[in-house]
């Protein structure tokens, strides 16, 4: 059998390959009857009839190892890539699997080689700003070993979408006007600015980093090899620091101790350690200066009432009206609570409200925003200002109204039904019954009013332990 | 760029390189919005190698290095003579753009010394990151360093802008810590790394961001006498109680104007290496912290040969193992052979029988590995009974990089 010259054009010509490789399978031909070569405008296979080959099926892993392997400057790339898909499809399927395999073993170290000059590009690229007059542009006149230039221009796009800047190479370069990708012809170095001004700042963050006591410039250069130095500002200090470590080494380990030249900071370490809010106010300016923890929200809304207040009753977050009033319990939830706190003797005003989580989190469903559940994360992200909270306020009772405000007492996840009634939260004698939404949430009339009466029971109960005596202990209600 | 922010960054820079950290992994793949700047790799990306052969990932630098507190070991301790200065915010931030920009960095590790109070501090590296994130959106790397000292709620707001956070124990025993670090307490470190734990495990599982590359830390190695094997009975505490990223570990290494009580000699950088290799062991290779104790000397593990090597010269009974037949399991404690390489094995040897030929072309450490392994045309007789065995197999002495 004579042997078949196919032509593919100069650097990684994928589409080239994948044609050749369609007709190749359609007719049968073995690799040992294959001649490839290179040209710069090929004429293919000279019949255009081959074109219309059948698609091949390749496995994934053996596509994507071909489209990295096209890169490579290895003039044999395509025979080999040839012979490994002639075998994946005449019984070894599964062929990449045995990288002990010599072949599979050789297009391997190639993908490697490709990958590493990749990695090597989207390292060693350095932009400079062009001297254009209104535009903010930059260059880099980079050398890859390989054809990975369309390889590479994902990795500057995804990173840097909203600048406009070209990547000058020796095999063609590419420019990203912030909308577009076009390739261009290949360029010299001349092309690309010859300075920048941050250069010099960047030269000197590179050598300030150096540890002189450890140095290691075989270590260096195994990752950054010399050829790559020339296109890189900051490798004209390296002759400089391997020169001149031994001798500061030497300096640092000669020098005497000395003494410290200040007096010890006496006031200064002890303000250092006096950081604590003191006051709810304090504290409230923290929580408004960190923003919210939550999506959503546009402020924060925190506790209210007394200072010292006796019962100290937690929520879950605010809703859409407390975040619109930035005042906690004034929606349809914390109107419902005020009522339930009126009919049992509990003045609003006396106790102290708040909610676990600070912010309003919600979801936008057109004009209206709905409520949204804080995750436990989320809660656990508050529950420091909580505790901070409580240890201000210092009640003689918390209430936990609801599962949120639970897990923000406690820590823990527990449902509500299984631990309503008494409680103790760290140093807080507590109580914990349901949030008043889920009051309003109930279906009909008569489970609401059932519910409604069981968190009048709650709220008795809770009015009476915080009048009971601390003191003895002693708990002025009926046995259960 | 103008001279004095210039000379601010060179301060602050060589006041941040003490800590071994800068790699930039672990934050996944995230791109930039139209109008943003910055993405993210899996495994980050090394933009500079320093004669040190240590990688410039990130932008390296404290706020500021004055400091209130007064850490033996610390170059930036408050009794200490150097050179001080202190950026702003939005010097940090400018820096971190425009060398971003050009492509000089993955992103931004920013550290400081402990002016005003802890909470001060912290809250000031915060503004940074926000003002990077919000004004900038920015989306490449940012490592902060967490002041355990400082409230908890800062904690809690740092991971939301945060790839990752670290503390570093620096000291691997409460002893030293007292002796050396008065200032630190044991207690509010750890307290610290098992918040952040917390946090980062349940936004991983509630898909939001909360320092998605995790925590890491790091100790200092050869500043006090603590020996290996206790430095990492410390890691596989950190890596079992906070699922810690990486434990970096740091040859105590000269600064200008030391202490006068610490030792000034060459940082041990065999013994560093041969922790990171430990470390490895405990991380990728199954081995646990005291089967490694157990291999070392009084505790210190050899500087000539690694550490697996080591306790395969130990537990010669177990060995040789056949590459065509062993479980993944014992084949990763094969000298040689790293976990890349087991995988390509046990993948290989499904389909083929593996000749010694064969294996070479999976691994660099052949030399190593032939005592312990049987092949199928390859058996090692009566190599592994060699008394001087462990002499044949010591490597020439290089220093080995680790900070790939």
């Amino acid at each position: 059998m004579s042997l078949h010259l196919i032509t593919l054009k100069n650097g990684a010509d994928l589409d080239g390959f994948r044609r050749a490789v369609r007709w190749l399978m359609a007719e049968e031909l073995a690799p040992q009857h294959i001649l490839w070569s290179l040209d710069e405008a090929p004429g293919l296979f000279g019949d255009d009839d081959l074109h219309d080959a059948p698609p091949v099926t390749l496995p994934k892993s053996v596509a994507r190892l071909i489209e990295m392997c096209v890169c490579h400057s290895d003039p044999e790339r395509y025979a080999l890539l040839y012979q490994l898909v002639w075998r994946v499809l005449n019984g070894e399927r599964d062929l990449l699997e045995i990288a002990s395999d010599p072949l599979v073993h050789r297009i391997d170290m190639m993908a490697r080689a490709v990958r590493r000059d990749l990695h090597k590009m989207y390292a060693f690229v350095r932009f400079r700003r062009m001297r254009t007059e209104h535009l903010e542009r930059f260059a880099a006149w980079f050398e890859p070993d390989h054809f990975i230039l369309e390889a590479a221009a994902p990795f500057f796009i995804d990173r840097f979408r909203s600048l406009d800047w070209t990547i000058l190479t020796p095999i063609g370069s590419m420019r990203w006007d912030r909308r577009d990708l076009t390739f261009g012809p290949p360029a010299r170095r001349e092309d690309a600015p010859d300075e920048d001004s941050f250069e010099e700042g960047w030269r000197g963050y590179y050598e300030s980093v150096f540890n002189p006591a450890r140095v290691n410039p075989t270590a260096m250069r195994a990752e950054m090899p010399k050829k790559y130095w020339r296109n890189l500002p900051e490798t004209a200090a390296i002759p400089g620091l391997i020169q001149t470590a031994s001798q500061r080494v030497d300096s640092m380990m000669e020098q005497e101790a000395t003494m410290p030249s200040k007096r010890t900071p006496e006031r200064a370490l002890e303000a250092m350690w006096d950081q604590e809010p003191k006051t709810l106010e304090e504290l409230n300016a923290i929580i408004a200066k960190a923003g919210p923890l939550v999506p959503g929200a546009t402020q924060a809304v925190f506790g209210e009432g007394p200072k010292r207040a006796e019962i100290v009753f937690v929520g879950e977050q605010p809703g859409d009206q407390e975040d619109l009033q930035g005042r906690p319990f004034v929606g349809p939830a914390g109107k419902l609570l005020t009522k339930a706190m009126a009919e049992v003797g509990i003045d609003r005003s006396k106790a102290y409200l708040t909610n676990a989580v600070k912010h309003f989190k919600f979801d936008q469903r057109g004009h209206r925003r709905i409520h949204a559940k804080p995750t436990t994360g989320e809660v656990k992200h508050y529950r420091p200002w909580l505790m901070k909270e409580l240890e201000l306020v210092r009640p003689r009772l918390v209430v936990a109204l609801g599962a949120t405000a639970l897990l923000a007492l406690t820590g823990k996840s527990t449902p509500i039904s299984r631990s309503r009634g008494i409680a103790q939260f760290g140093p807080y004698r507590g109580y914990i019954t349901v949030h008043p939404s889920y009051l309003l949430r109930l279906p009909d009339e008569a489970t609401k009013r059932e519910a409604y009466e069981a968190f009048l029971n709650d709220l008795r109960r809770i009015h009476d332990l915080a009048e009971a005596d601390l003191d003895t202990g002693e708990l002025p209600l009926a046995a259960e | 760029m103008d001279e004095k922010l210039s000379r601010k960054l060179r301060i602050l820079a060589d006041a941040a390189k003490y800590d071994a950290s800068c790699s930039s992994s672990g934050a996944g793949g995230r791109k930039a919005d139209i109008d943003g700047l910055g993405s993210t790799t899996a495994s980050g990306i090394c933009h500079a190698y320093t004669p040190d052969g240590r990688c410039v990932s990130l932008l390296k630098i404290l706020l500021t290095n004055y400091c209130l507190f007064d850490c033996a070991y610390c170059v930036n301790r408050r009794t200490s003579n150097v050179k001080r200065a202190k950026f702003s915010v939005d010097e940090v931030v400018t820096l971190t753009i425009e060398f971003y920009k050009r492509n000089y960095i993955e992103g931004l590790f920013l550290s400081s010394g402990i002016i005003r109070s802890p909470d001060y501090t912290m809250e000031q590296m915060l503004l940074v990151a926000k003002k990077l994130r919000r004004e900038h959106g920015f989306r490449g790397y940012i490592h902060l360093k967490t002041i355990p000292e400082a409230s908890p709620w800062l904690i809690e707001e740092a991971g939301l802008w945060a790839d990752r956070l670290s503390i570093n124990l620096e000291l691997p025993t409460e002893q030293s810590l007292e002796r050396l670090a008065p200032e630190k307490d044991g207690a509010s470190i750890e307290g610290a790394m098992a918040q952040m734990f917390e946090r980062i495990e349940e936004a991983r599982e509630e898909r939001r961001h909360f320092s998605p590359a995790g925590q890491t830390t790091q100790m200092i190695v050869g500043a006090d006498d603590t020996t290996d094997a206790d430095v990492l009975r410390t890691s596989a505490k950190l890596y079992g109680h906070y699922a810690m990223k990486r434990v970096y570990y740091s040859a105590f290494s000269p600064i200008p104007d030391s202490s006068a009580i610490l030792p000034l000699k060459s940082p041990p950088l065999m013994r560093e290496s041969r922790l990171y290799q430990a470390d490895w062991l405990l991380r990728y290779y199954g081995f646990q912290v005291e089967e490694i104790a157990e291999s070392a000397e009084k505790g210190m593990l050899d500087l000539d040969v690694d550490p697996k090597l080591a306790w395969a010269l130990k537990n010669r009974h177990l060995f040789p193992v056949d590459v065509n037949q062993a479980e993944r399991e014992m084949l990763l404690r094969v000298p040689g052979l790293g976990a890349r390489a087991v995988d390509k094995i046990v993948m290989a040897r499904r389909h083929t029988t593996l000749r010694l030929e064969d294996v070479a072309r999976l691994t660099s450490g052949l030399k190593r590995a032939k005592p312990f392994l049987i092949a199928a045309d390859y058996h090692p007789n009566k190599k592994l009974d060699r008394q001087d065995l462990r002499e044949r197999l010591i490597e020439k002495p290089q220093q080995l990089s680790l900070f790939a």
